[in-house]
């Protein structure tokens, strides 16, 4: 216990690396698939296609694989801001996809029925977007872009193999140092990521129960 | 779900969507094809020195080594013993977890309960780092291991909601007959709910296959390990990216593959899970005679067509 605590400093630091992680890829991946999530459902074909295209390679490379891009290979080719940021731009790639079928989806699962309704009684496009689609799947969509965000938060830990001093690099390091006290070292990591997983994960099953009885 | 969003276009915008389609080829096109110069101009380092292009030649020669290829082939099925003993273990796991989520008694389903969100949020690679040094369980069982209690746990809670979704006359009519409690889940109600649950399950294992590139952190000689840090280490930094390029086309032709056949199974089960209602529902009345029924009948066709 006593190696817990006299390594709080260090612990704080890359917990609070790992929540700057978080927050800066979870915005980016948010930003960019919104945009992914447009060009799927938009009647241009070539940005369909595009945007499939991308969805499919994506999620289907391993984020290693990913992270090994940016923390090897982008700097070989001239182009390095620091371990943290190729992280961060490494996450939100990699976790956009992921934004993008949780938004289409909460579009998709608004019944056609609702659209037909609106466009029935004359609403426009935009109107039947806006006015009836868009707030039932915002609704629908938070849930399971939440569990996306957890999915993040545990992601984050691959980025301390590489090089960015996170709760994962942080527990490295201490356990190098003592390896008397393995197991109150890594079960106290255990705990960081489960104070940002568990509360995260209790809200969104609320917003779920929420949901259900709207619907 | 598209069609219903705007009225049928006219000429002019059928026309316009053309054009911003073609525009969008265009803009693409023209991306990749600047990503690709880019990459393919010889390059200048700090120190002045200029390297060719990555397309250049002298950087894909080795592939004409056949031990490179051996290589990445070992690499490559290194990966897939490790994701397939970690399937099967992870499926086992599942199960358990999902019988103790499910039990009746309290004293199994609180601890069970605990531990299952416990594993669900710790990170794998973190699992993976425990089980090393805690257990000196050597790189492949740390990994295995890591990756099948982490998917385990997912699985188990996909089993267990596919459960709580079953009818309760399912478990009512098995205990009815006289099964007992435990022959019941095992005979009536999990076979139900794994094949509902089939499509999920298979999603986990995609995801079990990209994971076991984790093991690259605890120092298993995988496929990213074996091909892009040893090979680029051994051969020089200048076939870096060729390695990378290498890898990233043999695993995607692993997880697209296996993709496939997961949309294929969710497609065939869900065929099938839909069982009576579902199929007594699209054919409709027998006999068609009655025209209120055949008119409801086609409506709801049509709604569910455009979804």
């Amino acid at each position: 216990m006593d190696a817990v605590i006299d390594n709080l400093p260090t612990f704080l630091e890359g917990f609070r690396n790992t929540l700057g992680l978080l927050a800066l890829a979870g915005i980016g991946a948010f930003i960019l698939g919104i945009v992914v999530a447009a060009m799927r459902i938009s009647p241009v074909g070539s940005f369909r296609a595009f945007a499939t295209v991308y969805t499919e390679i994506v999620r289907n490379t391993p984020l290693t694989l990913v992270l090994f891009f940016c923390a090897y290979l982008l700097p070989y080719l001239q182009f390095s801001p620091g371990y943290f940021q190729l992280a961060a731009i490494g996450l939100t790639v990699y976790t956009s996809p992921f934004v993008a079928e949780a938004l289409r989806s909460g579009v998709n699962g608004v019944h056609v029925g609702q659209a037909e309704a609106a466009r029935s009684i004359g609403l426009t496009f935009g109107q039947t977007l806006s006015f009836i689609v868009m707030p039932q799947a915002v609704r629908m969509v938070i849930p399971p872009l939440i569990n996306v965000f957890i999915a993040l938060a545990k992601n984050t830990s691959v980025a301390g193999a590489f090089f960015v001093f996170e709760l994962f690099g942080a527990a490295r390091q201490i356990t190098n140092d003592r390896g008397d006290a393995v197991i109150a070292i890594l079960l106290a990591v255990a705990v960081f990521y489960l104070i940002i997983t568990i509360p995260l994960g209790l809200v969104a099953g609320r917003i779920e129960k929420k949901v259900a009885v709207l619907r | 779900m598209t069609s219903v969003l705007y009225d049928v276009p006219g000429p002019r915008a059928r026309a316009r969507s053309r054009v911003i389609s073609l525009l969008g080829i265009v803009l693409i096109a023209g991306g990749l094809v600047a990503l690709v110069v880019v990459l393919g101009l010889p390059k200048a380092s700090a120190n002045g020195a200029v390297q060719p292009g990555l397309w250049d030649a002298s950087r894909w020669d080795v592939f004409n080594d056949v031990q490179v290829w051996r290589t990445l082939g070992i690499g490559a099925l290194n990966t897939l013993r490790m994701a397939a003993v970690a399937a099967v273990l992870a499926l086992i796991v599942g199960v358990l977890f999902s019988f103790g989520r499910a039990a009746d008694s309290a004293w199994v389903r609180i601890p069970t309960t605990v531990v299952l969100e416990f594993f669900r949020g710790m990170p794998v690679l973190l699992m993976m780092l425990f089980i090393l040094l805690v257990f000196s369980t050597g790189s492949f069982w740390a990994g295995v291991s890591a990756l099948a209690v982490y998917n385990g746990a997912i699985i188990g809670e996909a089993l267990r909601a596919g459960i709580k979704a079953l009818p309760s006359g399912q478990r009512e009519a098995g205990l009815a007959i006289g099964l007992t409690p435990v022959a019941t889940r095992f005979r009536i109600e999990f076979p139900q709910a794994f094949r509902q649950m089939l499509p999920i399950i298979i999603a986990q294992l995609v995801v079990l296959l990209k994971d076991t590139s984790l093991a690259f952190v605890v120092g298993y000689n995988e496929l990213l390990r074996s091909g892009n840090y040893n090979l680029s280490q051994f051969f020089g930094n200048r076939y870096q990216f060729s390695f990378f390029f290498v890898v990233l086309v043999i695993y995607l032709a692993m997880n697209l593959s296996l993709s496939w056949l997961a949309r294929i199974i969710a497609r065939r089960t869900g065929s099938q899970s839909g069982g009576v209602t579902a199929t007594d529902t699209t054919k409709g009345p027998a006999k068609p005679g009655d025209p209120n029924l055949v008119y409801a009948n086609a409506l709801g066709a049509q709604s569910k067509g455009q979804y």
